[in-house]
């Protein structure tokens, strides 16, 4: 799997270095980069922003501190399973602030951030359009409305147990063959 | 060269040069914390505010350039509750845990507290600090966010010195901090002894190693 990562991540800088040069050597251009990557990975990988700051020759520090600043950008690829959680104002006043903990905590991981095994991802998000469902979870495609902190474990295991059986069939598969 | 009126004070000063600048050099003491000589003046930590007369609201001093005839105070009642305001602010995201700071009677918060009579724990705000008490990244500084006012003296400091900064502001809103990210590397670094940043700090909030 480390490998698999690896490999994976390689290719993506790979593919940044070929698309920075579309780009003229100008400051204000950083943006444009920034967002062209976020736009073809999903994510800003940490290596990349010493390759923008390399290309643009401005400290490394500089290219962060922009990244940082904006919520459009990421840091960390999305889940498998990515988990978006409501906090517009329906979800927030029914404590969807305690939802988004309970995820958190579970998963040991903080809004933004991705499992080490890359299986889920945890987002906030502001109102999904289902108020009235309110407080909602997104995980994958499916809404989970009426949310509640003990509704959160199971759901997670729901997926993990899902998961096995799925790997399970595949190796009964390729044992049959 | 240009007379102007500081506080009753005739006072000559070259013509050009920001008013905060002409009130410090001639003992007239105007809270400030994020002005650098020789530095782009960032009116961020929004203390240095004078009167000006023909003006209808107090200004912040550093922005300011002297002008001839200009009459300026500086201890007015508007100027020091916008002082004091900024000050508890400042105060409410501040770990203040003097005794264990070596800033400690070295402190500008310190020095302002007691010039604008602000205690260090102003009561009606609350109190918001950051999970990082520590930032220990660097290999030759540490960051404390909880002390740090944010005031940006440090990266203009640094980029006075070597032209750009290697040290920026990451994140936003309040969760705003100062970053050496990337700069790790010391075989990088410009002037591996440079200790700028360090020593233009108010509150010690980036200290060696």
């Amino acid at each position: 799997m480390d490998e698999e990562i690896l490999t994976e991540e390689a290719l993506i800088l790979n593919d940044i270095r070929s698309h920075l040069t579309t780009f003229e050597k100008e400051r204000g251009n950083l943006i444009p980069i920034l967002q062209m990557i976020q736009e073809k990975h999903a994510y800003i990988p940490r290596e990349a922003i010493k390759l923008v700051a390399e290309y643009l020759e401005i400290p490394v520090c500089e290219v962060y501190g922009v990244a940082t600043f904006y919520n459009q950008f990421r840091f960390h690829p999305p889940g498998k399973y990515p988990i978006k959680v409501c906090l517009g104002t329906a979800c927030h006043v029914r404590s969807g602030d305690i939802i988004l903990e309970n995820f958190e905590r579970k998963l040991e991981i903080k809004e933004g951030e991705t499992t080490p095994d890359r299986e889920f991802s945890i987002e906030r998000v502001a109102c999904v359009g289902c108020c009235a469902l309110a407080p909602v979870a997104i995980v994958g495609e499916t809404v989970h409305g009426h949310m509640a902190p003990s509704k959160v474990e199971g759901l997670l295991l729901r997926i993990r147990i899902e998961k096995e059986k799925q790997e399970r069939e595949k190796l009964t598969i390729s044992g049959n063959n | 060269m240009v007379r102007l009126f500081i506080d009753n004070k005739e006072i000559e000063a070259e013509a050009g040069t920001p008013l905060l600048q002409v009130c410090l050099s001639n003992d007239i003491y105007v809270p400030n914390l994020c002005y650098l000589e020789g530095t782009k003046p960032q009116a961020s930590c929004r203390l240095c505010f004078v009167e000006i007369e023909g003006e209808d609201r107090p200004v912040t001093s550093c922005t300011v350039e002297v002008r001839d005839n200009m009459v300026v105070k500086t201890d007015t009642e508007a100027v020091r509750r916008l002082q004091r305001t900024a000050l508890r602010f400042l105060l409410s995201t501040h770990h203040v845990k003097c005794k264990e700071c070596p800033a400690n009677k070295k402190c500008e918060l310190q020095r302002l507290a007691k010039f604008l009579k602000v205690g260090l724990r102003p009561k009606n705000l609350d109190r918001h600090l950051k999970e990082t008490e520590t930032d220990k990244s660097h290999p030759v500084f540490n960051y404390y966010p909880n002390r740090c006012i944010l005031c940006g003296r440090c990266i203009h400091a640094c980029k006075r010195e070597h032209g750009k900064a290697l040290l920026t502001f990451a994140k936003r809103g309040i969760d705003t901090v100062i970053s050496f990210y990337g700069e790790e590397d010391m075989s990088r670094l410009p002037g591996e002894k440079c200790i700028a940043c360090v020593e233009v700090c108010p509150v010690k909030a980036i200290t060696l190693k």
